[in-house]
């Protein structure tokens, strides 16, 4: 194109594309495409906003400068107690589990192809659900060990409970590859036999268990502390970088086996790698908060409208996720303070009716 | 972009060669030898004739079984006397009163939650679509809630209504936002105008069952969903709205079959699109409507039962869709009479039999047969 280029400018300027400007690094060469970017950066700004104010604002209000000078090691003691005991690890744990929701839900729509599927839908979640009300329900009759493990081990438990549900539906659904219509057969299988699993032991407890497993099956994020947010931020520091770099062959399972074939992609291989991620990030979010609702889903068909990008942006995503449930659980926290209401209960809220308000204002037809 | 395109190419060929492709069944005897398509043709359509007459018997049997076998054992010689004589006896009263209900609501529901699931997956041209996707379920759910909650009403001959109404008024609000946007109500709008709704629902619906442990109580055991429904009066009032629901999906299928080949190609064979959609999304909320006032949101036949149907009737929905309402009917009986079976002498609900018998074949047959797409 560049020597064309040279030798004739009167013909590059009949066949260039409009509207696209290429970017040139050395060998790399890209699209620059300014609106991705400009909504990466709002995102970006929405999220720490959101953020700050989630330090800063609650029973004992502290200035924003207040919030700044604590965390670079100045305030008083009062204060640094406040950010430093209960505030940033609520805040971080949200942060974290918004994010990793967000990134397992864009991964997941992009590989399964469908704006309705969401690591909810692969039974991982209900997994994990189950699991962790199986403890609750059972602990509360039989003590023990169950007690056990319904006061420290339930984030382990329902870990556990999740990847294993993921796990068996890949197996389930391999058979000489895995493909992706199968797979989301055989999640929805999954995840009706974990629901209704959930919904048995609901009914089969005393209406106290049944009534605090509902508030871990709405999600919280109420009383968590730093060994809940040093997990999931070790775990992420690991995953987010390598879902990250798999994301060049999302561009590729857009399309159906055989082009992906002709371009080179192991098909297999790329897909059960990105959905395990997927797989795992949901897991971890769901036990350090239980399951909260709608982010994973609606995230990513938010992003990709603002974004106006054929597939679901990755990192948009990540930070809309992260800005969703830190800005719930701020509004569960600050205005429903006495009714403790779960956060996850407040991001559908919060979340439903944008997405009603982008399906209406359509910017133009998105099809996953 | 090119992806919505191969899609479209895809979906052409598939409706297009689809009683060609006969021979693509893994069935032996249509390996090796040739056949015209003619053949074909008339050996689909008696595999399909065969496969209603199969699932007519197969529902006749489990109505009579549902009858015969219940929580008290009962011989079958008592029943037959129980069910001609006119005199009050506890077996009289345990056939009329008991499992003569519950056996018509499982056909009624089930053939209804069959038909609403295959409907809902060919209008949002979705796999993963049921009624809790198009936010129907949680609006019923919503209503009862609210019902125990600003009323206190605790009985579940209460509900019927509230949660009819609450099921009419999602899909209502559901249809109004998806066709708001640009382009009418598209099948992805529609999904996502569902996610959005049922999400919300859920949402209010989760809040107040945390504020109020009452509310809590009634709503845990009306989400299982469970057919037994014993008052006659109730049943006869919803039926109607059942028997329409189920006439208006019937008679739609030749509206899906255009609809499959995308808007344009729908309007160009002379179906008015937007018509068609409306009366489609009425059919299933008056199905789904009815059935979970009947007997709450068993959430599984709607989602699981269009793909078992389309196994053994394929993507035509003249077919598929009478095929769904049997399937589904024959599936809500069989695990409610395992349901009463194994759990003896109380039982387990019908919702938790399907999850828990429906899902493991839904699985395997998933995982053995050549997938049947959309």
């Amino acid at each position: 194109m560049k020597a064309l280029a040279e030798t004739s400018p009167a013909r590059t300027s009949a066949t260039r594309v409009p509207g696209r400007r290429p970017l040139r690094l050395g060998p790399v060469s890209t699209v620059l495409r300014p609106r991705p970017l400009l909504v990466l950066f709002a995102g970006l700004l929405a999220l720490l906003v959101v953020f700050a104010c989630d330090l800063a604002l609650g029973d004992y209000p502290i200035t924003p400068v207040g919030v700044l000078r604590t965390l670079f090691g100045g305030g008083d003691t009062g204060e640094s107690l406040v950010v430093f005991q209960l505030r940033l690890p609520r805040g971080l744990t949200g942060l974290l589990v918004g994010a990793a929701l967000g990134l397992a839900g864009a991964v997941t729509q992009a590989v399964v192809r469908n704006p309705l599927a969401s690591p909810d839908l692969l039974g991982v979640t209900a997994g994990a659900g189950a699991a962790a009300s199986a403890v609750i329900v059972t602990g509360g009759a039989l003590g023990g060990i169950s007690g056990f493990a319904a006061s420290v081990g339930l984030p382990v438990v329902a870990l556990l409970g999740g990847l294993i549900t993921g796990v068996l539906v890949a197996l389930l659904s391999y058979r000489s590859g895995v493909d992706s219509f199968r797979l989301v057969l055989v999640g929805i299988g999954m995840n009706a036999m974990m629901v209704n699993a959930t919904l048995w032991l609901l009914t089969m407890g005393e209406v106290q268990d049944a009534g605090r497993a509902m508030v871990w099956l709405t999600g919280s994020l109420n009383a968590r502390g730093w060994e809940n947010v040093v997990p999931v931020a070790l775990s992420l520091a690991v995953l987010v970088p390598v879902t990250l770099l798999g994301c060049h062959v999302l561009g590729a399972l857009q399309f159906d086996d055989d082009t992906m074939h002709g371009l080179g992609v192991r098909v297999t291989t790329a897909r059960a790698a990105m959905l395990l991620s997927a797989a795992v990030l949901a897991s971890l979010a769901t036990a350090a908060a239980g399951p909260i609702a709608f982010v994973a889903l609606s995230t990513p068909q938010i992003a990709l409208r603002l974004a106006g990008t054929a597939r679901p942006p990755l990192v948009l995503s990540m930070l809309l996720g992260a800005t969703l449930v830190v800005g719930a659980d701020l509004i569960a926290r600050t205005v429903f303070g006495s009714l403790a209401l779960p956060v996850g209960v407040v991001t559908a809220v919060l979340g439903a009716p944008y997405l009603i308000y982008l399906l209406v204002h359509r910017y133009r037809e998105v099809r996953t | 972009m090119s992806r919505s395109l191969a899609d479209r190419n895809s979906r052409h060929s598939d409706t297009g060669s689809s009683r060609s492709r006969q021979g693509d069944d893994p069935a032996p005897e249509t390996e090796h030898s040739p056949r015209t398509p003619v053949d074909r043709l008339s050996n689909r359509r008696r595999r399909r004739l065969i496969g209603i007459a199969l699932l007519g018997t197969l529902l006749l049997a489990s109505c009579v079984l549902s009858i015969l076998i219940g929580a008290k054992l009962i011989s079958p010689d008592a029943v037959l006397r129980a069910l001609l004589s006119t005199t009050r006896t506890e077996n009289h009263v345990i056939v009329y009163d008991l499992r003569i209900p519950r056996t018509i609501v499982g056909v009624l529901a089930g053939s209804a939650l069959g038909l609403a699931g295959a409907l809902m997956q060919g209008y949002t041209r979705n796999p993963i679509a049921g009624p809790s996707v198009l936010g129907i379920t949680q609006g019923a759910g919503l209503a009862v809630v609210l019902a125990v909650f600003t009323l206190g009403i605790t009985g579940m001959l209460g509900f019927v209504w509230f949660s009819f109404g609450g099921a009419l008024l999602s899909a209502l609000a559901v249809f109004a936002i998806g066709s708001f946007g640009r382009g009418g109500a598209t099948p992805v709008a529609l999904a996502l105008a569902g996610a959005a709704i049922s999400a919300l629902l859920q949402a209010l619906t989760s809040a107040l069952v945390l504020l109020d442990r009452q509310s809590m109580d009634v709503y845990r055991f009306w989400k299982v969903g469970s057919i037994a429904i014993s008052d006659m009066t109730v049943i006869s009032q919803v039926v109607p709205f059942l028997l329409l629901g189920l006439l208006l999906g019937l008679a739609s299928a030749p509206g899906l079959n255009a609809l499959s080949l995308g808007d344009d190609m729908a309007a160009a064979l002379g179906h008015n699109v937007t018509r068609t959609r409306t009366v489609g999304v009425a059919a299933i909320a008056v199905l789904v409507g009815s059935a979970v006032a009947l007997c709450g949101p068993i959430s599984f036949v709607g989602l699981v039962v269009p793909h078992i149907a389309r196994y053994f009737s394929g993507p035509d929905h003249r077919w598929l869709l009478p095929f769904a309402a049997l399937t589904g009917a024959c599936l809500v009986l069989l695990a409610d009479l395992v349901g009463r079976i194994v759990a003896r002498p109380s039982e387990i609900q019908v919702g938790v039999m399907l999850a828990m018998i429906g899902a493991p074949f839904f699985i395997a047959l998933v995982r053995r047969r050549r997938l049947m797409r959309l």
